[in-house]
């Protein structure tokens, strides 16, 4: 069960660029080992903080516009963007924890 | 695991592991949490191997795979050409897989978290879990492996996800069409460059020597790669690039002399260093880093903790020997717990 969304290109504009609320997005790929270890930990993420943060994925494969825009060269990479910028980003795949760290202005009391 | 992000084995990283009758438990000498007979921390072929071993003897293995880093470096690999049975060779993705569910048919408890903390010492070892819980058992098997060495430069943390990458397999796919280095002289960094010339025009492997350590087939693949170029006795002593990698600054190992080179993409194989950071004031460490055992036993300095696979080995580094040293720490194991429970 997941709780992210897939997003391509077409909506990545309203989706996460013009959201109202903090947008962690997953950029992976199918023949990315550590990317599949990725989903799960965001998983949780996003269903243990529902209410500050939303979680999506982007298939780099099938997007490949939005993952040059944003120089993107390694995956799995997360993205954190808030008003349409990119605020924070992480490369590679980490613990929940570590995540949570790097994430924590943006993901609220728990 | 969600429906829509399938991987292309039937890995199923994402759910609960399976549960299994905890028989194996008896109550703890001290308070009421069960003390397991042996605690695995790690999943790479050693961590695996230990585990189908001490679940057929019994011994209701609960293996810490890690919440991110399941199956090892493996995971992170192609095809495994080498590793025995496997005429055609197999990918090491899959391979990991089968060794996890060869594990879990006889009830191997794998478990997708990290351990964060170990206490060694005494007679029933304490092993914290990321979230806080507290595992106790009588042996921990320490098969933690190897983590990737980083060249140490400045610009490379920076630069790391934006042209600096350590894992072709996953990032090869964005240097299509570039001209792209690869820094080592392992297995793994020919392997990592013959594997890029898939996608990248052209592939320059830097060197800091004038020959390689890699196997001699390795290298017959390199040489004969009409994409490969081979820059030998230089090193990489500077990466720029204002939002990604644009050109390296190499030093000749002989000569002195510095050039630089331009390229969009550097991927780093200069080989791995034990992962210790959890044990490395508890046991003996040797001089090589690598965790100290007798002779060619698994025993660590600590009764009851074992070692396998490469955190123990700073030599021979391979899948297969790192599941033939995850049997010997599993076989260990059995012994000790005959003993002490005699």
């Amino acid at each position: 069960m997941s709780n992210a969304i897939d997003v391509n290109t077409s909506e990545f504009e309203t989706e996460v660029l013009q959201a109202d609320k903090p947008v962690i997005v997953d950029f992976w790929a199918e023949w990315c080992g550590p990317c599949r270890m990725v989903g799960p930990v965001l998983d949780a993420i996003a269903s243990e903080h529902a209410g500050s943060v939303k979680v999506v994925k982007v298939n780099v494969d099938d997007n490949q516009e939005i993952a040059a825009k944003y120089g993107i060269t390694s995956i799995p990479a997360v993205y954190l963007f808030n008003d349409g910028e990119v605020q924070k980003q992480s490369i590679g795949a980490k613990p929940k924890s570590a995540l949570e760290k790097e994430f924590a202005p943006y993901l609220g009391a728990q | 695991m969600s429906p829509d992000f399938t991987p292309a084995l039937s890995l199923d990283l994402g759910a609960t592991p399976p549960g299994r009758p905890d028989h194996g438990q008896r109550p703890a000498e001290t308070g009421d949490t069960a003390v397991h007979d042996v605690v695995i921390v790690g999943s790479g072929p050693a961590g695996y191997t230990a585990a189908i071993y001490t679940a057929r003897a019994d011994l209701n293995p609960i293996v810490l795979a890690g919440s991110v880093t399941a199956g090892g470096d493996l995971m992170n690999t192609t095809d495994v050409e080498n590793y025995p049975g496997f005429t055609d060779g197999i990918m090491g993705p899959e391979l990991m897989a089968t060794m996890q569910a060869q594990a879990e048919r006889f009830g191997a408890d794998v478990r997708y978290e990290d351990a964060i903390k170990l206490e060694l010492e005494g007679p029933i070892k304490e092993i914290t879990v990321e979230g806080g819980e507290v595992l106790r058992a009588r042996t921990v098997i320490l098969a933690t492996g190897s983590a990737y060495r980083e060249l140490g430069l400045e610009d490379e943390k920076r630069l790391s996800g934006h042209g600096v990458s350590w894992c072709a397999t996953c990032d090869g796919f964005f240097f299509k069409g570039q001209n792209i280095a690869v820094v080592g002289g392992g297995d793994s960094a020919i392997e990592e460059a013959t594997f890029l010339t898939k996608f990248a025009d052209k592939v320059t492997l830097i060197h800091r020597r004038d020959e390689f350590r890699a196997s001699e087939i390795m290298q017959k693949r390199a040489f004969d790669d009409p994409k490969i170029e081979i820059l030998w006795n230089k090193r990489v002593i500077g990466i720029s690039g204002e939002a990604k990698v644009e050109e390296l600054s190499l030093e000749d190992t002989v000569t002195g002399e510095v050039g630089a080179l331009p390229v969009t993409g550097l991927f780093v194989a200069i080989g791995s260093d034990p992962r210790t950071h959890l044990f490395k004031d508890q046991v003996e460490i040797t001089a090589e880093g690598t965790v100290a055992v007798d002779a060619r036993s698994s025993r660590t300095s600590l009764p009851g903790v074992f070692a396998a696979g490469d955190v123990l080995d700073s030599t021979y580094r391979q899948a297969v020997t790192a599941a033939g040293s995850g049997c010997v720490a599993a076989i260990d194991v059995e012994h000790y717990l005959a003993t002490v429970k005699a």
